[in-house]
């Protein structure tokens, strides 16, 4: 498992590209969103919380087709799927090398976005606590995602579609966690009900994603 | 002793859904029909909300219609897992688009009332909100049928995506509640005590006469709409492969 794990990261590191693509999506992102509303930092600041959240999200999914396409295309998948190794911890490996290579980067990044987006001060601490707690149900999902669409061609915009609506809960709860903690509410329940998606989605979703990927590649 | 998964054969399925066709949609036709004369002309108007209360007859069972074809795709889905059986698999698929409508006509017919009644189109409350989301879970689970070439495993993944889509979609039913409390007024038709007349809280009697006439309708108007499009999905698949075979002879 480990070796696996190791491999991904190694790949997502050295192809290049990848890895820093993700983070210049989301300073993209926040700057367009600035562009957008205009300069006013008391607008940009109620915003802040919610942008950096939907930001975070679209950058996660804008990574998700290669947790599986490459693999799949140069025939290591199936490798791997006749391993001794279950699918299952194969499926979950790569959501954590994904988490790894595209969450955890991005909720280092998101307080210096947030001072971009003039984020109130008790918010940074929330927000980097709700992305550690969220993202690794957006890498989760995602790798459900990336399992269901893997043997289409050009999947990646059915792949979106797929996975947005998916996405709905865990952005409404982190967001909700970075809103209470930027105007100084208290965060116990929405942080709580963020947690238990992720705990969920990690202990459940993996079994659903091998099952597809295993129809994928029968 | 008969089963009803004799029914799962596509020939007895087309034998018998040919007989009861004719008597549901004929059944639809006419509860529409009686229901939404009845609705429409015969009863009074709301002291508070004029003739628009009237779209009550439309918007309600098309909301309940729109939850409970998803409803019968998650069992259909589970049971072409479970039992391989291509009926099943192709219902689900003939409920989908169906489903769709009705969440449309929902949303649609709630923001016309919507508009005198709250002053607005559209609000971001809960209920108009996961409409929404499940309006988008239905155009994922056809555009996956779509784009999935070989049959069975675009069956067995909208199978699975029905099924992970149904816990995402009661999770985010209940996030959204979270995330604003909102302008919907509560149910006000199914609840308990509605039987036994108690009237404090709920639709009044003249107008829920109607209204499960309508419902009615609209139930037998799912079910004829899906087992035509099932038959058609069947023939279609049959034709495919009869001129396969011709091909290879």
């Amino acid at each position: 498992m480990s070796a696996l794990l190791i491999r991904d990261l190694r790949l997502a590191l050295r192809a290049g590209g990848g890895f820093g693509l993700g983070l210049v999506f989301f300073l993209i992102l926040v700057a367009l969103v600035a562009f957008g509303v205009g300069p006013q930092g008391a607008l940009l600041s109620s915003i802040a919380p919610g942008m950096l959240w939907v930001g975070a999200l679209l950058s996660c999914l804008l990574s998700l087709d290669r947790i599986l396409a490459l693999d799949y295309e140069d025939g290591s998948l199936d490798l791997l799927a006749t391993a001794p190794l279950p699918l299952e911890a194969v499926v979950s490996i790569k959501g954590l090398a994904h988490w790894l290579t595209t969450g955890l980067p991005l909720v280092v990044v998101a307080p210096a976005l947030g001072v971009l987006m003039n984020l109130a001060g008790p918010g940074y601490l929330w927000l980097v606590l709700s992305l550690l707690v969220g993202t690794p149900a957006l890498s989760t999902i995602g790798t459900f995602g990336a399992a269901l669409t893997v043997g289409l061609k050009r999947g990646g915009l059915l792949m979106s579609l797929l996975v947005l609506p998916l996405y709905v809960p865990t952005l409404i709860f982190g967001a909700e966690v970075a809103r209470r903690g930027a105007e100084g509410l208290s965060v116990a329940t929405p942080l709580a009900l963020l947690g238990g998606i992720t705990c969920g989605t990690i202990a459940l979703l993996p079994f659903a994603s091998a099952a597809v990927l295993r129809v994928n590649l029968r | 002793m008969a089963s009803i998964w004799r029914y799962a054969n596509p020939k007895k399925f087309i034998e018998t859904s040919d007989r009861v066709l004719p008597v549901i949609a004929w059944g639809a036709v006419a509860a529409l029909v009686v229901g939404l004369v009845w609705g429409f002309f015969f009863t009074p108007e709301d002291y508070r909300q004029g003739s628009t209360v009237k779209i009550i007859y439309i918007h309600v069972p098309a909301a309940m219609m729109a939850i409970n074809a998803w409803a019968m795709m998650l069992v259909a889905s589970l049971i072409w897992l479970v039992r391989r059986h291509h009926v099943s698999a192709l219902a689900a698929r003939a409920a989908a688009p169906v489903g769709a409508v009705m969440t449309v006509i929902a949303l649609a017919t709630g923001a016309i009332w919507g508009q005198p009644m709250w002053g607005t189109w559209w609000a971001w409350d809960p209920r108009l909100t996961s409409f929404l989301i499940l309006f988008l879970f239905y155009l994922g689970y056809s555009a996956l049928w779509a784009a999935v070439e070989d049959d069975d495993t675009a069956a067995d993944l909208t199978a699975i995506l029905c099924i992970v889509g149904s816990v995402f979609a009661l999770l985010s039913r209940y996030a959204v509640n979270f995330w604003n409390q909102g302008l919907h007024q509560g149910a006000s038709v199914m609840r308990a005590g509605a039987i036994a007349g108690d009237t404090q809280e709920r639709v009044s009697n003249v107008f829920a006469a109607p209204l499960f006439v309508c419902m009615a309708g609209f139930v037998l108007l799912f079910v004829a709409l899906v087992l035509l499009r099932t038959q058609t999905e069947i023939r279609a698949r049959r034709m495919r492969a009869l001129l396969a075979r011709e091909r290879m002879g």
